[in-house]
């Protein structure tokens, strides 16, 4: 089962996860223009492009524990579920800076002074030189230190997730389970899951 | 109370664009005719396009059903309304327990459009159908000691999916000083453009306070308590730093996450401009001279 999934994912090219993963962010904006997205669309659409690159993150989060316990390999998309997710923040950054604040000389005085903006920006700055460093060159260029910089990505995890939590009203269910599943992921991660997983797969410890 | 609130916002502001046109070219060809100050009356309704029925019930805040703008449109359909009855208590003269329909026997329903302001920083024009709660408040019988008015929600969970999480202590309790419930703007909501509450606006019974943000319009309202105390409040409980217990519409005092200094207007679309909040939501004049000699900044 879990090798006959491995091999049709194996045939699956990945151009077809760029486009069917960047296919909703016009079709979402196509929805806010033409009463799709309810009646308030602007902070709809800031919605759903900040919750998809979120579950997008979740995703690239989940793709190396996928493989360690579940023997799952996804690891040639990974690349492209990242650049998705930097594509649908990039989408939710957009919108709040020309659609929703509008006023210039607010934005910055929002990202100093409000902590859910802050820590969003903050997502994005790191998020940044992971999408730059996304392609085979700088892989090549950088070497081990390609690997430490992409790390980065579970801080932004974190960072998406908190910022999610302090932007809703009243302490909400949805940002929790989005902060949960990003931090069982970073769990996973530890040396402790690492040791069970390597050599015969003893899935305890974790 | 030395006089009746009358509205300056018109049936301009409810009826359908197109209408509206029509009856400012009529205006226009007044001024042509020497009435300037009609036509200039006409000018001052421009500034505000009305929210139509499905802007007014398909968005809103009301965490019984759903935190979502859209849940409780979804959701509240199963709210039963019918019967209801409003406990009144605490320093009155006639405390009890009053059958909604008694309540409406004895109350004159008026149409009343009003601003209205969410903390969230949107905003919308809704005609809402009501009674001044003052007057409920004399069938009561306030005593003299009162300062206070609390008010809550009704809280059936098996009715009410939201209440399933804790985003809330509930049931959602609000509360006004006497005076302020007491000033002919404040309205105890029964209907929207003339038909009866629909369950995600607060049937069947809801306070609007048009001066202070959203949230102290309190929905669904199933008991009244006049006090000698402060009431502890639901969004000040959960978190007292961001929501005060006046909550004034206030551009100058920023919320700790949103800039109050704007507003968006629901129903304009994806490219709605922000406009500027005005300072008690545009009924300074109205309300202003109670709050004289606070610091609005530290009572928020």
């Amino acid at each position: 089962m879990r090798d006959r999934l491995n091999q049709s994912l194996r045939h699956l090219p990945t151009w077809v996860v760029y486009i069917v993963g960047t296919l909703p962010a016009p079709w979402l904006f196509y929805q806010g223009l033409t009463g799709g997205l309810g009646v308030e669309p602007i902070k709809a659409l800031e919605h759903e492009y900040g919750e998809l690159a979120l579950q997008l993150l979740v995703f690239s989060l989940a793709i190396t524990p996928l493989r360690k316990f579940a023997g799952i390999n996804l690891l040639k998309f990974r690349r492209a579920v990242g650049l998705l997710c930097f594509l649908y923040v990039t989408c939710h950054l957009m919108v709040w800076l020309v659609l929703d604040v509008q006023i210039p000389g607010q934005i910055w005085a929002d990202i100093l002074k409000r902590p859910y903006i802050t820590i969003g920006m903050a997502g994005f700055l790191l998020l940044l030189p992971l999408a730059v460093t996304s392609n085979n060159w700088s892989i090549r260029r950088l070497g081990p230190l390609w690997r430490k910089l992409h790390r980065a990505s579970y801080v932004i995890g974190l960072l998406g997730a908190v910022h999610f939590i302090l932007l809703v009203k009243g302490v909400q269910i949805e940002p929790l389970i989005y902060l949960a599943l990003i931090v069982g992921l970073l769990l996973l991660r530890l040396p402790t899951g690492r040791a069970a997983s390597s050599g015969r797969v003893r899935r305890q410890g974790v | 109370m030395a006089y009746r609130w009358t509205n300056d916002l018109t049936h301009a502001d409810v009826t359908p664009r197109g209408a509206f046109l029509n009856r400012r070219q009529i205006m226009a060809g007044m001024a042509g005719l020497g009435l300037s100050t009609m036509a200039g009356r006409a000018q001052a309704d421009d500034a505000l396009e009305p929210n139509s029925w499905e802007d007014v019930t398909s968005y809103n805040n009301y965490y019984e059903f759903g935190t979502g703008k859209g849940d409780p449109a979804d959701n509240a359909h199963v709210l039963t309304t019918s019967p209801w009855s409003v406990t009144i208590d605490g320093l009155v003269d006639r405390p009890g327990e009053y059958d909604f329909k008694d309540i409406l026997s004895e109350m004159t329903i008026e149409e009343r459009i009003y601003r209205f302001r969410c903390v969230e920083a949107w905003s919308m024009v809704v005609p809402w159908n009501g009674f001044e709660l003052s007057d409920l408040l004399a069938m009561a019988g306030v005593q003299d000691g009162a300062k206070y008015v609390a008010f809550e929600t009704l809280y059936r969970p098996e009715e009410m999916p939201g209440t399933a999480y804790r985003v809330l202590d509930w049931p959602y309790r609000e509360g006004l000083r006497l005076d302020e419930a007491m000033n002919p703007l404040t309205l105890m909501a029964t209907g929207i453009f003339g038909k009866d509450l629909p369950n995600q606006n607060g049937a069947p019974l809801r306070l609007v306070v048009p001066w202070k943000y959203g949230f102290k319009s309190i929905k669904a309202i199933v008991r009244i308590t006049l006090t000698d105390e402060e009431p502890p409040t639901s969004w000040n409980m959960s978190n007292g730093r961001e929501y005060g217990f006046y909550s004034n519409v206030n551009p100058e005092v920023s919320h700790p996450r949103w800039s109050q200094a704007t507003e968006r207007r629901i129903g304009g679309g994806l490219f709605a401009k922000r406009q500027p909040t005005l300072m008690f939501n545009g009924y300074q004049d109205e309300v202003a001279a109670m709050y004289e000699g606070m610091d609005l900044r530290k009572s928020f």
